[in-house]
C-alpha cells in the first residue's frame, strides 16, 4: 500500500538538501565554538572566501571543475550498479594521458585540434585504467570496490616511476616533466573575458570548466536518453532482468567502468593542461575521493552533481581562506567541517526527510 | 452499498462459542485511497475463517490493522471480547495474535531454534531460553504434527518447512489466533495439502485461523466461514458449506466470471518451436532438464504441467535464451538457435519473433525503480520505433505504453508511474502486454497468473487464446492444474526433468494428471 500523502517534488530536491546543509553548518558552528572561536565570523570568512570577490569565485569554480568530472565518473558507474572508488587513480592516469599528448603534439597541432587530442588521450588513459577492474568484475567476479582501490595505489606507484625515471628533465632534482609548449595552454577565464573586453580577476579557472559542464550534459543525455544508457540502468537495477531481456551484464559493466574512468581522466585537462602546464606528482590531491561524496550528495544526477561540486568547491576555497585568516582554526578543522557536510548531506541524507515529507504532505481528502 | 451483501451471521457466535477477533466498522485511508470502508469482520474461536478478494480489495490492509502495522482511522478491534488497542505488532503478539507473512521473515543463516528464539530470547543469556525453546518446540511438534529439526539451518530447508517454522514462531509466542497471508503462493500442491492438514489440527485444538487467499479452491477445502471483500468493503460473509467457487468468484469480481472456458478448437499449423533432446543444468550444475523433446505448432497452446521444481523453470529459461543448454537443439521457426551464449541469445530470439512472459516477474520481467513506460520497452529498447536517431523517443514510448495499458486494462493507466507501484495483477498485465504487443510468433508464458486476481486471470487467459486464434504458438508453463486444463490444446506433463506424457485436456482428469505429475502413472 502507498504511504500517506506525497510531498511536493521541491521538498525532495531543494528543501531536504538545504536543511541537511544547515544542520551540517550548525554542528560545524558548535565545533568552532568549542575551540573558542566565533562560528558566525568563521562562516562569514568561509562564504566571503568562496564567493566574496572575483579571484575567490575563480578558485571556487576551478575546484568545482575537478569535482564535476569525478562526481560524474562515480555516478555513471553507480547507474550500472558499480561503486567506482578508483576515480583518484583514473584521474591520475588520465592526467598522464593529457600530459603525454601535450608533450608529443605541443607546438605541432593547432590549439583546437590539440584540445581534442588531449581530451581523447585523457579520456582514453582514464578509461583504460578503469577498464581492467571492470573486466575483472565482469569476467572474474573480482569486486570492483576492492580492485579500484588497489588500482589507485598502482597508479600512484606507476606515476612515481614514470616521473622519476622517464619524464624527469635530465639534471633536475624534482620529478617533473619539461614545460609544455605555450600553444597547448588552456585559455584561462581571465583571458577569455579579456577577448570580449571584460577584465576579471586572475585565477586558475580555465576552459576545462566549460568542458566539465558539457560532460555533465552528455552524461545526462547518455544515461536517460539513449538506449545504451537505458541498458546500463537495467544492469544496475537488476542483472536478472538484464539477462532476461537480452542485455549482457558483463559487456555493460565494462562499458560503464570505461566511461566512468574516461570522465575521471578529464581531471587532467584542468590540472595539467589548464594550470600546471607540465606533468608532476600528486596533482590529483584526493579529488577522486571527493567525487564519491559529490555524486552521493548530487543523487547521481548530473544537475545535482554540478550543484554539489559547486558546494565542495566553495568549501575547498573558503576552507583554505579560513585556515589562512583564522589561524586558530587549523587545516584539520576545515577538514572536519567538510566531513560534517559530507556526513549530513550524504550519509545522513534521510535524517530529516520523513519529518519534512510529513510536514509538507498534501492533505488527505475529507471523509465521506 | 451492494445488493449482494449477505451477512447471514447473527451478532452472536455460532454454537454458543465466543468471538476470537472482532473488527467493527474499520475505516482506513491511504492518501486518497479508501482501503477499508466500514469493514466489520467477526471470527469465531476455534474456526478457520477465510478472507477472499482481488488484489487491492483491502484484505492485507485489514490484517495489517489487526497485527498493528497500521492503525485504523476509525473503528474498534476486540480480541476475546475485550476492546484492544493495537499500535504495533508487539501489542498484537501480546494479545495472542500471530501472523505468517507471504514472504517469510526468517534469518536465512540461523537455525530453526535461533529463528524461533529471535525476539523472544527470554533473558540476556541464550542458554536458558535455548533449552526452554527446545523443549517447547518438541511439544508443539508433538501436539500439532509440526515436526521440524530445531538445529537445521533455514536456508537448507524447503519452502514448505520454512513456512512451518513461521507457524511455530507464532505458536511459541503464544498465538491463539494465526493470520496467514497468501500462504500457498510459494507452495507445491502437496505442501499446500500438508499445510491445510496442520491448520485443521490447530483448529481442532481450539486455535483460530484466519486465511487470506485469492484461491477459491483453498477456501472451499479448508475454511469454515468465508468473508468476501471487494474494493475495501465486505460484500459477503458466509458459511463455506453454503456457497460455491462460482458464487464466491462472482461476489469477488462483482460479475459472472469465465475462466478459460469456451474456446474454439485449435487449428494448428506447422511446428514453429522444435525442441530436441534438450538438457539443461541449474546454477549449481545439477541437471534439471534431462532430454526433453517436443514441438509447439502455430495456432495452438501447449501447456506444461508439473509440480514446481521438476525442471520447468530451467526449460523455460533455456528456451528464452536466459540459461545456456548443456546439449540438445532448439529450432525457432525452422532456424537453429545457438543456446550456449547466455544474455546475447535472448536478444537474438526476440528479434527472431519470440516473446517471453517470465515466471519471476519481480526479478526478471520488470525492473524495479523504472517507470511503467520504461518497463514497457524492456528487451526492445533499441527498436527503431522508440528512437529518434540516437536518442530514445520518450514521448512515443509513453504513448505506446498508455495505449497498451488501456488495451490490457492496466489500472491506473498512467505510464509514468513506477511499475512496482502497481498491484501484482496489473504488473503481470503490463508484462503480458509488452510481450504480446511486440508481435511474437512464439510466446513462452511462465506461470501466467501467479499472484494474480481472478479478474486479471480471466483477462490474461482471454488474451492468450486470442493470440492462439491469430495463428501464434503459445507455450504455457504453470503449476496450477486448473489453468493448464482451461488453456491448453495439448498438455505435456513434466516430472524429474523429463516429459512423462502427453494428454488431451478433453479426456484428462485432474486425478490422472496429478498422478503423472507425481511420477506414478503414465499417459493412457
Amino acid at each position: 500500500m502507498a504511504g500517506a500523502g506525497k510531498a511536493p517534488v521541491w521538498v525532495d530536491l531543494a528543501l531536504v538538501p538545504l536543511v541537511n546543509l544547515a544542520a551540517a553548518l550548525v554542528v560545524s558552528g558548535l565545533v568552532v565554538a568549542a575551540v573558542g572561536q566565533s562560528p558566525l565570523e568563521a562562516l562569514e570568512v568561509l562564504v566571503t572566501g568562496a564567493f566574496g570577490y572575483g579571484e575567490a569565485i575563480g578558485y571556487t569554480l576551478y575546484y568545482t571543475t575537478n569535482f564535476i568530472f569525478t562526481g560524474l565518473a562515480v555516478a555513471v558507474a553507480f547507474h550500472a550498479g558499480l561503486f567506482n572508488i578508483g576515480g583518484e587513480g583514473q584521474a591520475y592516469i588520465g592526467g598522464l594521458g593529457v600530459g603525454l599528448a601535450c608533450l608529443a603534439f605541443g607546438g605541432i597541432l593547432p590549439f583546437p585540434l590539440m584540445l581534442l587530442v588531449a581530451i581523447a588521450f585523457g579520456a582514453a588513459f582514464g578509461a583504460g585504467w578503469a577498464y581492467v577492474p571492470g573486466w575483472l568484475q565482469a569476467k572474474r567476479g573480482s569486486h570492483v570496490v576492492i580492485t579500484t582501490i588497489m588500482f589507485n595505489f598502482i597508479a600512484a606507484a606507476l606515476m612515481t616511476y614514470i616521473m622519476v625515471y622517464v619524464l624527469i628533465v635530465p639534471g633536475q632534482q624534482s620529478p617533473e616533466s619539461r614545460q609544455f609548449d605555450a600553444t597547448t595552454f588552456l585559455p584561462t577565464a581571465k583571458q577569455a573575458f579579456a577577448w570580449i573586453g571584460v577584465d576579471i580577476a586572475a585565477s586558475p579557472l580555465n576552459l576545462s570548466f566549460v568542458v566539465a559542464l558539457i560532460a555533465a550534459a552528455c552524461v545526462w543525455v547518455f544515461v536517460w536518453h539513449t538506449y545504451v544508457g537505458y541498458e546500463l540502468r537495467v544492469v544496475g537495477k537488476s542483472e536478472k532482468a538484464a539477462v532476461y531481456s537480452g542485455i549482457s551484464p558483463a559487456r555493460h559493466i565494462v562499458l560503464a567502468m570505461a566511461i566512468s574512468g574516461a570522465l575521471a581522466g578529464l581531471v587532467g585537462l584542468n590540472e595539467i593542461m589548464g594550470v600546471q602546464h607540465r606533468l608532476l606528482l600528486n596533482f590529483t590531491g584526493g579529488v577522486g575521493y571527493v567525487g564519491i561524496a559529490v555524486a552521493l550528495m548530487g543523487r547521481n544526477h548530473p544537475f545535482g552533481i554540478c550543484l554539489a561540486a559547486l558546494l565542495f568547491g566553495a568549501l575547498y576555497q573558503g576552507g583554505s581562506e579560513l585556515a589562512f585568516s583564522m589561524p586558530q582554526l587549523s587545516k584539520e578543522m576545515v577538514v572536519v567541517i567538510q566531513g560534517l557536510v559530507i556526513l549530513f548531506c550524504g550519509a545522513l541524507e534521510h535524517l530529516f526527510r520523513p519529518q519534512l515529507e510529513r510536514l509538507f504532505a498534501r492533505p488527505l481528502p475529507a471523509r465521506t | 452499498m451492494t445488493a449482494t451483501l449477505a451477512l447471514d451471521s447473527a451478532i452472536a457466535p455460532p454454537n454458543g462459542g465466543r468471538w476470537a477477533i472482532e473488527a467493527i466498522g474499520i475505516d482506513k485511508w491511504f492518501g486518497s485511497v479508501h482501503a477499508n470502508r466500514d469493514v466489520t469482520l467477526r471470527v469465531a474461536k476455534g474456526s478457520i475463517h477465510g478472507i477472499v478478494g482481488e488484489n487491492g480489495a483491502g484484505k492485507s490492509t485489514l490484517m495489517n490493522i489487526l497485527y498493528g502495522y497500521h492503525r485504523a482511522d476509525r473503528g474498534e478491534i476486540r480480541i476475546d471480547g475485550k476492546t484492544a488497542d493495537i499500535g504495533r505488532p508487539a501489542d498484537a503478539i501480546a494479545l495472542g495474535v500471530g501472523m505468517v507473512h507471504q514472504h517469510f521473515m526468517l534469518v536465512e543463516n540461523f537455525t530453526v531454534l535461533e529463528n524461533v528464539l529471535l525476539g523472544a530470547e527470554g533473558g540476556a543469556l541464550l542458554a536458558d531460553g535455548r533449552a526452554k525453546a527446545h523443549a517447547e518446540l518438541e511439544r508443539l511438534g508433538r501436539d500439532y504434527g509440526l515436526e521440524v529439526d530445531p538445529d537445521s539451518v533455514i536456508e537448507d530447508l524447503p519452502v514448505g518447512i520454512q513456512q512451518r517454522v513461521e507457524i511455530l514462531k507464532a505458536l511459541y509466542r503464544g498465538a491463539e489466533t494465526l493470520i496467514l497471508d497468501e500462504p500457498t503462493g510459494v507452495l507445491t500442491p502437496q505442501e499446500a495439502d500438508k499445510l491445510f492438514h496442520f491448520l485443521r489440527v490447530l483448529r481442532d485444538q481450539g486455535k483460530t485461523v484466519i486465511l487470506i487467499t485469492h484461491k477459491l479452491r483453498e477456501i472451499m477445502d479448508v475454511t469454515d466461514r468465508v468473508t468476501v471483500m471487494r474494493r475495501g468493503a465486505v460484500v459477503a460473509d458466509l458459511a463455506t458449506r453454503n456457497t460455491s467457487k462460482e458464487d464466491l468468484a462472482e461476489q469477488m469480481v462483482g460479475r459472472k466470471v469465465k475462466l478459460g472456458g469456451d474456446k474454439a478448437p485449435a487449428n494448428p499449423g506447422a511446428a514453429v518451436l522444435e525442441v530436441q533432446d534438450l538438457h539443461v543444468a541449474d546454477d549449481h550444475g545439477k541437471p534439471r532438464v534431462r532430454g526433453v523433446s517436443f514441438n509447439v505448432r502455430a495456432g495452438e497452446i501447449v501447456g506444461i504441467a508439473g509440480v514446481s521444481g521438476n525442471g520447468q523453470t530451467e526449460l523455460l529459461e533455456a528456451l528464452g535464451g536466459i540459461r545456456p543448454a548443456a546439449s540438445g537443439h532448439i529450432r525457432l521457426k525452422g532456424r537453429e538457435v545457438e543456446t550456449r551464449r547466455p544474455g546475447l541469445t535472448a536478444r537474438v530470439l526476440r528479434r527472431m519473433g519470440l516473446g517471453h512472459v517470465p515466471e519471476d516477474r519481480h526479478r526478471m520481467g520488470l525492473v524495479h525503480g523504472f517507470a511503467a513506460y520504461e518497463n514497457a520497452v524492456l528487451g526492445h529498447q533499441d527498436a527503431k520505433r522508440y528512437r529518434k536517431g540516437w536518442l530514445l523517443d520518450r514521448a512515443r514510448m509513453v504513448n505506446y505504453c498508455g495505449d497498451w495499458m488501456k488495451g490490457y486494462d492496466v489500472r491506473p493507466d498512467n505510464p509514468l508511474l513506477e511499475a512496482f507501484s502497481f498491484s501484482g495483477g496489473n504488473q503481470q498485465k503490463l508484462v503480458v502486454a509488452r510481450e504480446m504487443e511486440h508481435t511474437p510468433d512464439v510466446l513462452l508464458v511462465g506461470q501466467p497468473t501467479r499472484g494474480v486476481d481472478i479478474g486479471a486471470i480471466e483477462f490474461i487467459h482471454k488474451r492468450l487464446v486470442a493470440m492462439r486464434d491469430a495463428g501464434k504458438a503459445v507455450l504455457v508453463v504453470s503449476v496450477e492444474l486448473d489453468e493448464i486444463m482451461a488453456l491448453s490444446d495439448r498438455i505435456l506433463v513434466m516430472f524429474d526433468g523429463r516429459i512423462v506424457g502427453e494428454v488431451s485436456p478433453e479426456t484428462a482428469t485432474e486425478r490422472q494428471l496429478g498422478l503423472m505429475m507425481a511420477g506414478i502413472a503414465e499417459a493412457t
